[in-house]
């Protein structure tokens, strides 16, 4: 399979990403939104380096999965932490910072 | 660094009053005084010290013992020194002694450094002598007052200062002691801080202590910028280096006449204002403010000689400044009849007395401007016993009265305040240039230089010699003869003053009569002992100005001349106070316009008033405080806030809270910076 084929999947995976994060108002879809975008990118990593022969790309993907790993951890604390302060999850409704 | 080559005698400096005379046989012989000179002024430190931080828990007592114990140490150690120089030849009299290294920048060194001479040790003399029977007549004067310790803190700070000024040996150390009895001046007037001076102006004690200030520091500046001239022509601050260079322009014309005449004018700016002289003699009558004993050590005695001294100091460059002399002479005698009318029609004791202070500055400064500078510090000398007499017999007679100041409230103490009255005329008598007293042999040999450098002069300052006989004697037949004018209850509070403070009127009194015999005319001991202080810097081959001589029987006749002035304004005295009574008031219903404008001391203070401070005043509210301070400085500050907090105000909208519009901002962030990269 052409790797153009890969690079679109990746890059319609990564635009789903984007709009989730940009337009919903749920933090934890936002948070799966990330993921997504995360893993469009791991797609990519992987197409490219089948492509180029190369095993560099393929090791980056697992440190992109460990750094994720850590940051669902991290974040689901966050918004389970904030979530007992001002019972609701929608981010617009957590916007004290600001002017 | 230091030459503080005293450690290895220590113990024999502390107390050197207390082993009698082994030590000064040591000091003689042994140990020479020139290491110890710092010890001179140290005394009053100590004591402003001791006073100032522990005096508040201590007796009036302790208080007193301290402060004047320290001038008397001073004293003693004076006379110490004395005696070293008078064993050395005349024109070797100089002991300096360098404590340490205060600047060194470039070509400018200066060192805390103290140097006494002839003259210098004079000035000592006086000070610490003087200044230690004022210290135990204040013990008497001051008892029961609030801040009896401040009050002698002062006096010994006071002392410590004036000591740095006549005993530094550079032009930045007598500044230092300038200011700084400036500073006490400044304290002392403002003594009694919570009360009113002056009922018909207003003026409060702490507002006469201010006017003293500013009007002093008017004539600082003068004297600052003539020091900067000084280090700029000579390239020193150090007497020695400085008059050294200026006498050698004697011979070799190096240095012109004009930068001469600068630089005297410009330090005779800095003499006028701190020994009050025309025109900013206005402060002294009003630091009269302050406690008697203050008046008598500084505002007559001491501090407003300072302006004197440091003009006799700078000799050798005012003999060669003909014009500045003749500006000092004609600005002395102006004082010298100025004030003396003035103190015709005041009836305040203490301001007819400053007045003839500034009458009889007005007369030192008048021989410093005929080149008659020993004259000058024998006037100086012989006017700070009497001065400090009258000053301390007058608050003897307000001390007796319940502190009533005015002599028209007075009368017929001559009965009741004994001691007071004769030591009080024995002063009147020095002072009106009676023969046989101290002031007469300085005053006349002022008289006589004058009139050998100018008759027309000579007549003017004789004329003000004779009112200064009729004020004195109009005050002290006022004072202590004729009918008693007192209300009841201050005629029978009425006493003599306690012993502390009759002696030291009485030690005064003996030395008004006495200092004036080293001065006698063509035996003149003092003349001999100052006269190499003045001519140390003329270089050999080069000399002073030639002095005129007049005959010995011209001299005598001038002398009975002023001595008869005396008598006419003493006798006009007598017929116009005592004889006729009311013929005063008669005089001044005649006179009524000549009496009213002296009676309104010439109206300076309203002119000064009109001139100086209401423009001043009016400037600095209306545009210093109200356009620049608040327009401007203020509109800067409050305005460059305004801006920011108006653009905040904008911007601030940006920050919404909402995360969504970040990340908005951050894709479009990448999406701009995509698009670069890709266009590129």
């Amino acid at each position: 399979m052409p790797l153009v084929y890969y690079l679109l999947l990746s890059a319609l995976l990564f635009g789903i990403g984007v709009a989730g994060v940009l337009l919903r108002r749920n933090a934890i879809v936002i948070f799966m939104s990330i993921e997504l975008m995360l893993n469009a990118v791991n797609l990519t990593f992987v197409a490219f380096a089948a492509h180029f022969k190369n095993l560099e790309g393929q090791i980056f993907v697992f440190f992109v999965m460990v750094v994720a790993a850590a940051e669902v951890a991290v974040g689901l604390a966050l918004i389970v932490a904030i979530f007992r302060v001002k019972q609701t999850v929608f981010v617009d409704e957590i916007n004290l910072m600001k002017w | 660094m230091g030459h503080f080559g005293y450690t290895e005698i220590a113990g024999s400096n502390s107390r050197p009053q207390g082993a009698g005379t082994t030590l000064k046989v040591s000091f003689n012989f042994k140990i020479s005084m020139q290491q110890y000179l710092w010890v001179i002024p140290f005394f009053p430190l100590l004591g402003f010290i001791i006073n100032g931080l522990l005096g508040r828990k201590f007796s009036e007592k302790i208080v007193g013992v301290v402060a004047a114990g320290a001038v008397l140490a001073s004293f003693i150690t004076a006379v110490l020194t004395f005696a070293e120089l008078l064993g050395l030849a005349p024109e070797s009299r100089v002991l300096t002694q360098t404590l340490y290294q205060w600047l060194a920048t470039g070509n400018l060194g200066i060192d805390i450094a103290f140097r006494l001479d002839a003259l210098s040790m004079t000035m000592v003399l006086v000070v610490t002598g003087v200044g230690f029977l004022i210290h135990v007549y204040s013990i008497g004067y001051m008892h029961g007052e609030r801040g009896f310790f401040r009050f002698f803190a002062f006096l010994n700070l006071f002392m410590f200062a004036m000591l740095l000024l006549v005993m530094g040996s550079n032009f930045l150390v007598m500044f230092v002691g300038w200011e700084g009895v400036g500073l006490c001046s400044y304290l002392l007037i403002g003594f009694y801080y919570d009360r009113i001076f002056d009922e018909t102006t207003g003026l409060t004690c702490s507002g006469a202590g201010t006017k003293a200030f500013i009007v002093n520091r008017i004539g600082d500046f003068g004297f600052l910028l003539g020091i900067f001239l000084i280090f700029a022509t000579f390239g020193s601050l150090d007497f020695e280096t400085v008059f050294a260079k200026a006498g050698a322009s004697l011979a070799t014309h190096e240095v012109s006449t004009a930068i001469f005449t600068a630089i005297a004018l410009l330090l005779f700016i800095g003499a006028t204002g701190k020994s009050a002289q025309l025109p900013l003699y206005v402060w002294l009558p009003d630091a009269m403010a302050g406690p008697t004993p203050v008046s008598a050590l500084i505002h007559a005695a001491t501090m407003v000689t300072a302006g004197v001294y440091m003009v006799a100091r700078c000799s050798i460059i005012y003999v060669q400044a003909p014009i500045a002399m003749n500006i000092v002479a004609i600005v002395g005698l102006a004082t010298a009849v100025f004030a003396a009318t003035i103190a015709i029609t005041a009836t305040d004791i203490k301001k007819i007395l400053a007045y003839s202070t500034v009458s009889q500055l007005g007369y030192m400064f008048l021989a410093c401007g005929v080149g008659a500078f020993t004259a000058g510090i024998f006037h100086l000398m012989t006017h700070a016993f009497f001065k400090a007499l009258l000053f301390l017999g007058a608050g003897s007679v307000m001390h007796a009265l319940s502190g009533e100041t005015q002599i028209t409230k007075m009368g017929g103490l001559k009965k009741l305040t004994p001691t007071t009255f004769r030591t009080f005329l024995v002063a009147g008598l020095a002072i009106a240039g009676i023969p046989g007293l101290s002031g007469f042999f300085s005053k006349d040999e002022i008289l006589w230089k004058t009139f050998l450098h100018s008759p027309v002069l000579y007549v003017i300052a004789l004329v003000a010699a004779g009112v200064t006989a009729f004020y004195m004697f109009r005050m002290i037949f006022s004072v202590f003869y004729g009918t008693p004018r007192m209300d009841a209850a201050v005629m029978h509070h009425l006493h003599e003053s306690p012993k502390v403070m009759t002696v030291p009127l009485m030690i005064l009194a003996v030395l008004s009569i006495i200092g004036g015999y080293v001065g006698i005319p063509h035996l003149n001991q003092f003349e001999h002992w100052l006269e190499p202080a003045f001519t140390r810097f003329v270089p050999a081959g080069a000399s002073l100005p030639a002095e005129a001589h007049g005959s010995f029987g011209l001299e005598l006749g001038l002398m009975a001349l002023s001595v008869i002035v005396a008598l006419i304004g003493i006798y006009i005295a007598y017929q116009i106070y005592l004889v006729k009574v009311g013929a005063a008031d008669r005089a001044a219903t005649t006179f009524s316009g000549l009496y009213n404008l002296l009676k309104h001391k010439w109206y300076v203070d309203e002119i000064y008033d009109a001139l100086f401070v209401r423009p001043l005043m009016w400037l600095s509210e209306k545009f210093f405080w109200k356009i620049f301070d608040v327009k401007i400085i203020d509109g800067a500050v409050n305005g460059s806030a305004k801006l920011f907090g108006g653009l905040a105000s904008v911007l601030r909208r940006w920050q919404t809270g909402i995360v969504q519009n970040y990340a908005v901002t951050v894709v479009l962030g990448v999406i701009v910076i995509l698009g670069y990269l890709l266009m590129r």
